[in-house]
């Protein structure tokens, strides 16, 4: 087990510094940002200096590693947009990403695997073919569309909901949060349903695909013949078979709510790291992107790293096998 | 019971005193947004419209600029030129900075030192400037080392910082982007303009406070201005429609003729002093991306002018721009110094025979084929522009090949190169507003003069036009203190680049704001918006 995350571990630094390394060489793709820095008559003499003294003449490979050594030691740089230090324009950033993508998750698990549940165990029921109606609409419509236009609804027709931004937040510490005022809490809503809505169908249909296997097979009908209860059967012997693809999807998706709250964080001017990493594309803001590249690609390789460890909670075959090998494909 | 007046502001400040609370008539919250945040709280961080506006409410200039861009007073109660190279600026008494302390000629002098010092964006207004000393506690004389008649100008946008405040936390200099420490002046201010600020949290919100000891009687009747960035456009108009921001700077093009309709919203659209306009490499003996090998066709005056002649603006003003345009034909707009309305008319239009016949009598009886760039993210609806003119080209034999990208990118190809090298172009399109002077010299120097490593004229020539005689005017109006004698050589050298089709001017395209019926606001020319206009009613 200690081997199996230490090899991880290893495994991880490596993606890491791939991450980096690709990131580094798309850069010059991005465009000048000295151009962006400067005011329009600052001298071509001016413009070749302050270039230089970002080392941006040099080579991807060398600013890769330049920029791995001062982030080894904590140093991120500066922005080139805010001249603000990296750090902690991140570190400021990220509660406001956490607490959207956990509400949004919440929503997908809580709302996605009871659906899933209910239209596995009665598929041809009206409402099921209800469900599976609404689902389509939320894996097929784009994420900026439908955030749209549940602010036209609710916040321009109903005036029920603010359009955009996190309202009033709360300073705990370093954190910032949504939870504990009104307009916070309310504020949360539609930019959660929003990057909610597809992880919930997907949530949805697979648990309902994995129940309507699992309902088949053998050791249900044995439950039953045993005499247990319906509840018993569907969440103890049922639901928990299904959920070891749940956990992996539910993990994966997870870091996508993460990193790709992007659009939603951009429809809701919610200033999450989503935006902040908007802001910095198109301002070739460097130093920003490459923290923020270097940051997901952790919180993949992290979150990776759980899930393969939960296996080892819900499935006992592979705490008997010690079965490390079959799963780290994942 | 009836009270007059006096009683019940005296019962209401009684009610305020003992409870404790803003009386909520008079707390006048005015919300609103822009597509992008202020880079920094610090002045001098970035020359670049939105930040120096949204400064100038912290920060009072010196000299500011009124509605209609001309200077008046602010800081400064008196300021000229006691001989050529000698200006001196009289320093407001009884002005107070945000934290009490009284404002004198040592905050001046600090604060114009730390505009030219390191870190700053704002050197280039110090060229000319040889000394800057005090006079007394309440007079800053300014040595230069030439003639300089647009000082004042340019320093019009300067505002002006606390020095025991900067010293005190550490930012005598603006943030060094080379090191890894975090800079006071960033997220902090401390200036003694109308409003105060009260919070900032970069990318997120920013707050400012009206600051009640202002030395000038505020027009506002504000209390707290709450700033907030929303990047996409149509999240920008739904808040507006929802009321959730009173006002929005940036209105999407598309959405301008949605937003008219609505009940509770005014759109408000005028003239922006940038002007957009094409250029040529006139200077290279054979173009980068031409089919013409070994000459120039640009550098022939009837090719230029076959293309003025029949790019059609007005048409680009209807289709393209939605009648949000105000087509040109000089590089400087109404507004600025130096522009010249009598010059201000289009040659007619050329029909597409016509057109033809000038380019086969300058050698090119089949037309050519040539590259074009464009930005497609800079100006409003640029590459569209763009597509137009390729296509207006195509009836008279001119191929156009339109290669057209992200700002960071386009200008790294286009612009003059560090050795002042030609931009690796062959026909282009940039918009230029003298932003610093608000004078038509800056346009002279950086766009028209003949690019030159020693004397820094002509930086962002990019097609390298050069006619020497105007390169001489535009030097001698750059020290010339008589405005008569000034006015003549701007005249002249406005049509020698007009008469030579030096370049294609297109038009000013609008600034479109939108706000919410119960707001007044004053929308400037140059795109600044200065707080102290605006009115909740």
């Amino acid at each position: 087990m200690i081997a199996f995350i230490l090899r991880r571990m290893l495994q991880s630094i490596a993606v890491l510094l791939a991450v980096g390394l690709v990131a580094f060489s798309l850069f010059r793709y991005v465009g000048d940002p000295i151009n962006a820095m400067v005011g329009q008559d600052t001298s071509m003499e001016d413009r070749a200096l302050l270039r230089e003294k970002l080392g941006l003449n040099d080579s991807p490979p060398v600013q890769f590693l330049r920029f791995i050594v001062n982030a080894a030691r904590g140093n991120f740089g500066l922005s080139y947009r805010t001249s603000e230090p990296v750090g902690r324009l991140i570190a400021e950033r990220i509660p406001a990403t956490l607490e959207l993508s956990f509400c949004a998750a919440a929503f997908a698990l809580f709302i996605g695997i009871p659906m899933g549940v209910y239209t596995g165990l009665y598929p041809r029921h009206w409402s099921s073919r209800l469900f599976q109606a609404v689902s389509l609409i939320g894996i097929s419509l784009p994420t900026f569309l439908i955030g749209i236009l549940l602010i036209l609804i609710f916040a321009v027709s109903l005036h029920w909901l603010p359009s955009f931004g996190r309202g009033e937040t709360v300073q705990i510490g370093w954190w910032t949060t949504n939870f504990l005022t009104i307009s916070g809490l309310k504020a949360l809503i539609l930019p959660s349903i929003t990057l909610g809505l597809f992880q919930l169908t997907l949530l949805m249909r697979l648990v309902r695909s994995e129940m309507l296997e699992v309902m088949r097979t053998d050791y249900i009908k044995f439950a039953r013949a045993r005499g247990l209860t319906n509840r018993a059967i569907n969440f103890g012997h049922a639901l928990k078979n299904t959920l070891v693809p749940v956990i992996t999807v539910t993990g994966l998706q997870l870091g996508s709510l993460i990193a790709f709250a992007i659009v939603t964080e951009t429809v809701f001017a919610w200033p999450g790291i989503g935006q902040l990493f908007i802001q910095s594309v198109q301002f070739s803001d460097i130093p920003v992107m490459a923290a923020y590249l270097l940051l997901i690609g952790l919180l993949f390789v992290v979150i990776n790293l759980v899930v393969d460890l939960l296996y080892f909670v819900v499935d006992p075959r592979l705490r008997s096998q010690g079965g490390a090998a079959r799963v780290s494909g994942h | 019971m009836t009270f007059n007046l006096r009683q019940s502001v005296a019962l209401a400040a009684i009610a305020c005193a003992v409870f404790g609370v803003a009386p909520m008539a008079q707390a006048k919250t005015f919300k609103w947004a822009n597509s992008g945040d202020v880079s920094s709280m610090d002045p001098y961080a970035r020359q670049e419209t939105f930040l120096l506006t949204f400064t100038s409410n912290i920060y009072d200039p010196l000299i500011r600029r009124d509605k209609n861009l001309k200077l008046e007073p602010a800081l400064a109660t008196k300021w000229g030129q006691s001989d050529p190279t000698t200006w001196f600026f009289d320093i407001r008494p009884g002005v107070k900075f945000h934290d009490g302390s009284p404002l004198t000629a040592d905050d001046i002098v600090f604060s114009l030192n730390r505009a030219n010092g390191p870190g700053s964006n704002m050197q280039s207004n110090f060229v000319s400037v040889k000394e800057i000393k005090k006079d007394g506690d309440m007079r800053v004389v300014v040595t230069t080392k030439y003639p300089d008649p647009l000082l004042a100008d340019k320093w019009a946008a300067l505002g002006m910082m606390s020095k025991a405040w900067a010293e005190k936390n550490n930012a005598q200099n603006s943030a060094d982007m080379t090191k890894n420490e975090e800079n006071f002046a960033t997220r902090n201010a401390m200036g003694t303009g109308p409003f105060m600020l009260k919070e900032r949290r970069a990318g997120e919100k920013t707050i400012l406070v009206n600051n009640p000891n202002w030395w000038d009687k505020p027009v506002h009747n504000l209390t707290e201005v709450i700033f907030t960035p929303v990047s996409n456009p149509a999240t920008r108009v739904a808040a507006l429609k929802a009321g959730d921001i009173d006002m929005t700077y940036e209105v999407p093009p598309a959405d301008t003729e949605s937003l008219k309709k609505e009940a509770n919203v005014k759109v408000l659209e005028g003239p922006e002093t940038r002007v957009v306009f094409l250029g040529f490499d006139q200077e290279r003996p054979e173009l980068l991306e031409s089919n013409v090998k070994g000459k120039n066709p640009f550098k022939d005056k009837k090719v230029r002018e076959a293309i003025h002649r029949s790019i059609d603006v007005e048409a680009i003003k209807r289709t393209v721009m939605r009648g949000q345009s105000f087509p040109t034909n000089l590089m400087v707009a109404p507004g600025i110094n130096g522009y010249m309305k009598d010059l201000d008319k289009r040659p007619a239009l050329l029909k597409p025979d016509e057109a033809k016949k000038m380019l086969a009598d300058a050698g090119y009886p089949n037309g050519f084929e040539v590259g074009m760039d464009c930005p497609n993210d800079r100006y409003v609806n640029d590459e569209k522009i763009c597509q137009a003119v390729v296509a207006m080209l195509a009836k008279i034999g001119v191929k156009v090949n339109l290669k057209a990208q992200t700002r960071n990118l386009y200008f790294a190809k286009i612009l003059r190169k560090n050795d002042l090298a030609p931009g690796e172009t062959s026909f282009y399109m940039l918009g230029w507003s003298p932003a610093q002077t608000y004078d038509v010299h800056n346009v002279f120097e950086a766009l028209i003069q003949t690019p030159n490593k020693a004397t820094k004229k002509g930086q962002f020539n990019a097609g390298g036009y050069s006619n020497p005689e105007l390169d001489k005017l535009a030097d001698a109006m750059e020290q010339e203190t008589d405005k008569k004698k000034r006015d003549d050589m701007i005249a002249k050298a406005t049509k020698l680049y007009v008469d030579d089709f030096a370049y294609i001017p297109l038009h000013q395209q609008a600034l479109v704001w939108a706000a919410r019926k119960n707001i007044d606001l004053v929308q400037r020319a140059d795109n600044s918006f200065p707080l102290w206009f605006v009115n909740v009613k």
